[in-house]
């Protein structure tokens, strides 16, 4: 029922080559022995995100997975106009917001994860729902009160509890709560940053079923970001893997699931718990994601991955398309003279 | 004799506007080696059923009746000094953020050399020699390195570990995890499992798996408890309840899970929500979300129960 049977496919958001460093602000000492002439510590820098390009089409869910740290939440937030980028470029329908602009931004909202610290505490429902629109306009103030009961009952919450307080309801309540005040601004693109991650398991089964109602009903594009497989599994239309910044895989989601080409992308699919899966003695993938103050050299995945070759420790793999719409970045592809191996001959 | 027998166990806790009451009659038992998991949503008295074996409900909550008993042992009503003997030596814990055990300003080693020797008589060099075999147990590379290390130092991974061991280093009868793998990633959570599921295969500790999510405990446990509003609703060997649960709350509970092959259809949602403890319905608490529920679920349902498996429901399943 939540076929995208009718909507024009075309590319609506499109990020080239987005990248995000942080770097620490140097301390006074540091500071002054730079002006005197002194060695000091080396101004570090943490690339959280590094030449991310994707598109995600008109009416598409794009799931984006990944473990903590690997700059799933920062691309989101780039994408939401939240952080400017530190290069690359953004665009949405075409036109350049790679600089974050109210006008173009107001189509994209977001979604986070723990609605507990997204809704301010001191203020009514009515106004955390209502704010943005009366401030750009899209709504009138003596509107403001009809406008929050239409909103409220689209995310299937009694108009009636406008006056309430956050406090007043539910964690999944407010989730809803937080899904009116993206939708108030009739956003056409929706970042939802682990929106159902902090949720109860029945709860987070209606707040999956409002996203896909909402798609639905107001055409709505997704970008849905989870460290959940299943939830990305069960409601992406494509996924992208990222692994330490970068993204390492991106197809389909039935080809991530069944076939899936890079080394991260198997371990991932193998160790994450599921109900029905077959009980199989399995040797889960060892170590831990390095610190992106200090990336490894080369493929960033090669210390942990068992099939690394010498060649994985000093060059890195480029996103490659396999087939028709499956890329991955591993070099494993291309051992074979400019052979691909197939995904039957990689496992 | 089984390890530990809860028999009725109530734990109140006493608010301004009434008393809750968060477990309501639990009742298990765990013989020694096995593993038993519970799960449940929020406010489902898992946690609460965790910190009442181990003594740890602090005022206005108090256990206020039923039984435990741990080796045959009476624990409830039980001394503070018979406590301090029990845990860290026969029973341990270990919580959901390993720094609720850790201390941060103390070195890796000196922390679980502490809970060697606060228990035993040992020499400085046997007390080293455990601390490195229990972190080796767990999984830590260069235990010997590592002792030297604050938990700041460490990744929450890690540090999860270092609680672990903290938890073993006595080679304790039963263990208490609360969502221990909850705030780690996949692949951690993975190896975690996987190195507990050696080590209670080995070392024939008991195990208490508290979780929220059913998947987690699917391969780890032999039992599993389904816990809602208080009450163990469902009881059994833990495939049986999840291919052919008996509770209508168990049932929904599984068919809320996305997966791959409702891929774009509507999920199943139980419908309503949680009721609040003060304000408990009559009777069965599942009954008004419960599209089986009829007249006489007002009254409490007893635990039925065939030896293998239980419920607590007027209309059960299957």
């Amino acid at each position: 029922m939540f076929s995208s049977v009718g909507l024009t496919m075309t590319n609506m958001l499109q990020t080239t080559h987005l990248s995000k460093s942080f770097s620490y602000k140097q301390g006074g000492l540091s500071r002054m022995a730079g002006k005197l002439g002194l060695p000091a510590k080396e101004q570090q820098k943490v690339h959280a995100v590094s030449d991310v390009s994707l598109s995600v089409e008109s009416g598409e869910v794009l799931g984006l997975v990944g473990e903590s740290g690997c700059g799933k939440s920062t691309v989101g937030r780039m994408i939401a106009g939240l952080l400017p980028a530190t290069s690359g470029s953004l665009s949405f329908n075409g036109q350049d917001i790679t600089r974050p602009s109210v006008e173009t931004h107001l189509n994209i909202q977001m979604v986070f994860q723990n609605p507990y610290a997204s809704l301010n505490p001191r203020q009514r429902i009515d106004r955390v729902i209502s704010e943005a629109a009366v401030y750009h306009g899209l709504v009138e103030k003596g509107q403001a009160s009809a406008f929050v009961a239409s909103l409220l009952s689209q995310v299937g919450l009694d108009p009636s509890y406008a006056s309430r307080y956050p406090h007043q309801f539910s964690g999944g309540q407010r989730q809803r709560i937080a899904i009116a005040r993206a939708l108030a601004l009739d956003p056409k693109f929706v970042v939802c940053d682990e929106a159902v991650s902090a949720l109860d398991v029945s709860v987070q089964a209606q707040i999956l079923n409002l996203f896909m109602d909402l798609r639905e009903s107001k055409g709505l594009t997704y970008l849905f970001i989870s460290h959940n497989l299943a939830v990305v599994e069960y409601i992406a239309d494509r996924v992208a893997i990222m692994y330490l910044g970068r993204i390492v895989e991106l197809a389909d989601t039935r080809s991530v699931f069944t076939r899936p080409n890079h080394p991260y992308t198997q371990a991932l699919i193998a160790d994450a718990p599921r109900l029905n899966a077959k009980v199989v003695e399995h040797r889960p993938i060892q170590g831990e994601l390095p610190s992106p103050l200090n990336p490894p050299t080369g493929c960033a995945f090669h210390p942990r991955c068992p099939r690394a070759m010498a060649r994985c420790t000093t060059e890195r793999p480029s996103l490659v398309e396999l087939e028709d719409g499956h890329w991955s970045a591993c070099h494993l592809n291309d051992a074979v003279n400019s052979h691909p191996l197939t995904f039957q001959e990689m496992q | 004799m089984a390890l530990l027998e809860v028999n009725d166990l109530v734990t109140e806790f006493h608010t301004e506007d009434g008393v809750a009451r968060a477990l309501d009659n639990v009742s298990f038992t765990l013989e020694r080696g096995k593993v038993l998991g519970i799960v449940g949503e929020s406010g489902s008295g898992k946690s609460v059923t965790a910190f009442s074996l181990m003594n740890l409900i602090d005022p206005p909550g108090r256990v206020a009746s039923g039984e435990i008993l741990f080796d045959g042992e009476e624990l409830r009503g039980a001394s503070v000094q018979r406590w301090s003997e029990l845990r860290g030596t026969r029973m341990a814990m270990v919580f959901q953020d390993p720094m609720m055990s850790l201390n941060p300003v103390m070195k890796i080693g000196s922390q679980l050399a502490e809970t060697v020797s606060i228990h035993t008589k040992a020499t400085r060099a046997e007390v080293d020699e455990r601390v490195f075999q229990a972190l080796k147990r767990v999984g830590i590379p260069a235990p010997r390195e590592r002792m030297k290390s604050y938990p700041h130092e460490l990744s929450g991974g890690m540090r999860q570990r270092v609680a672990i061991a903290n938890a073993i280093i006595n080679n304790p009868d039963l263990i208490i995890a609360d969502e221990p793998t909850t705030a780690l990633d996949v692949t951690i959570q993975a190896q975690i499992l996987y190195e507990m599921q050696n080590l209670a295969r080995e070392s024939g500790t008991a195990l208490i798996w508290i979780t929220h999510d059913i998947s987690v405990v699917k391969d780890l446990a032999d039992d599993l408890c389904v816990m809602y509003a208080g009450r163990i609703v469902e009881r059994g060997p833990v495939d049986e309840v999840i291919a052919d649960p008996q509770h209508p709350y168990t049932r929904g509970l599984i068919d809320s899970l996305p997966h791959a092959e409702n891929h774009g259809r509507r999920l199943y949602s139980i419908p309503g929500a949680t009721p609040p403890l003060l304000a408990l319905p009559a009777g069965c608490s599942f009954a008004p979300r419960c599209t089986r529920a009829g007249r006489i679920c007002k009254q409490i349902p007893p635990v039925v129960t065939d030896g293998r498996r239980e419920h607590r429901c007027f209309h059960p399943l299957g």
